[in-house]
């Protein structure tokens, strides 16, 4: 499929997600499980694109030491849990990657 | 009464500075990434502009060097941007009066670093003010001018930036940095577990759609549990 039309529909569908309770407010009540299954929607997503990034290794599992990814970002998640500070947690990891990748 | 309407305008725009900041490695990571992955530079630009949302451009990157097929590539936007939903439900009481074409383009705007300050921002000042459109306003457009520039230099830069920075890995980074806060509760730390469990489990499925499954997989299980602990004992 041609990208254009791939960039086109997929703005088509981000804008109407984006829309879709700000213009329907007040008009139709939702069901309680779509408040809910809303809800969990980011922490699903993101995890099913950050779990593969850090855990496997040219598409094989990899818990050993030498990955460096899994380190640095077991370091990211320990800094983000402490602090909650987006801009110092991909600081110390991209840090972290660069220092065990020269040293491991 | 148009004073007040810039006041309102600004302070959303000072708002969100410090995340518009945060968001230009971004801009320019994906600007080089999607040069990279064999994207036309002004395919690259126009997605900042037409689909406005950084993780799925990310991921767009990817499927795009993977050459997925299109409707796939559709298909796991429409996934990974459907969190904006919540956005759109969260901040819907805030706007009920303003205009349709007011609501049309703040829906434009509605990302989640506009979200992030807009919603902290409502649910602080209790006034109820008539003009808190503009500060969303203000937020969004901030944004928007940023990630377009940032889009635009990386492009520019994208071919000088050595693979051995390993530049990729902030979008990790950046997942975590917005994932670890969300895991408040048992519902929200099992939907997190079970996607990213799955997302392993089925790595290997054709074009990726291990994303979009795992996805799926975890929202359910989030919302199955969430729905059984509220049920009384």
């Amino acid at each position: 499929m041609n990208l254009w039309l791939v960039l086109i529909i997929s703005g088509l569908t981000t804008f109407a997600t984006r829309l879709s309770f700000i213009l329907l407010y007040g008009k139709i009540k939702f069901p309680h499980w779509l408040e809910h299954s809303l809800r969990y929607v980011p922490p699903a997503v993101l995890s099913a694109i950050l779990f593969p990034e850090l855990l496997l290794h040219s598409g094989q599992l990899d818990l050993s030491l030498g990955n460096v990814r899994l380190i640095a970002g077991l370091l990211a998640i320990l800094v983000a849990w402490r602090t909650r500070n987006v801009l110092l947690t991909i600081a110390v990891g991209m840090v972290a990657l660069w220092i065990f990748s020269a040293i491991l | 009464m148009k004073s007040r309407r810039l006041e309102v305008l600004l302070s959303g725009i000072q708002a969100e500075v410090p995340l518009a900041i945060a968001v230009i490695p971004f801009g320019m990571i994906y600007g080089a990434l999607a040069l990279n992955a064999g994207m036309p530079a002004p395919v690259a630009q126009a997605m900042s502009s037409i689909v406005f949302a950084g993780s799925a451009q990310f991921i767009t990157t990817q499927l795009v060097r993977e050459q997925v097929p299109g409707l796939v590539i559709i298909m796991t936007i429409a996934v990974v941007n459907l969190r904006h939903a919540l956005y759109s439900a969260s901040l819907a009481p805030y706007l009920e009066k303003v205009s349709a074409a007011w609501k049309v383009l703040l829906a434009y705007l509605l990302t989640d670093e506009a979200y992030a300050v807009t919603i902290t921002h409502y649910r602080q000042s209790d006034q109820s003010t008539s003009l808190r459109h503009w500060f969303l306003l203000g937020a969004g457009l901030t944004l928007w001018a940023s990630w377009q520039a940032s889009t635009a230099l990386g492009l520019f830069l994208g071919a000088v930036v050595p693979e051995a920075w390993s530049l990729d890995f902030t979008l990790a980074l950046t997942f975590i940095a917005l994932l670890i806060p969300m895991l408040k509760d048992r519902p929200g730390l099992t939907a997190a577990l079970a996607a990213g469990i799955t997302a392993i489990l089925v790595y290997s499925l054709p074009l990726k759609l291990g994303i979009l499954l795992a996805a799926l997989v975890g929202i359910l299980t989030g919302t199955g549990l969430a729905i059984l602990q509220e049920k009384p004992q």
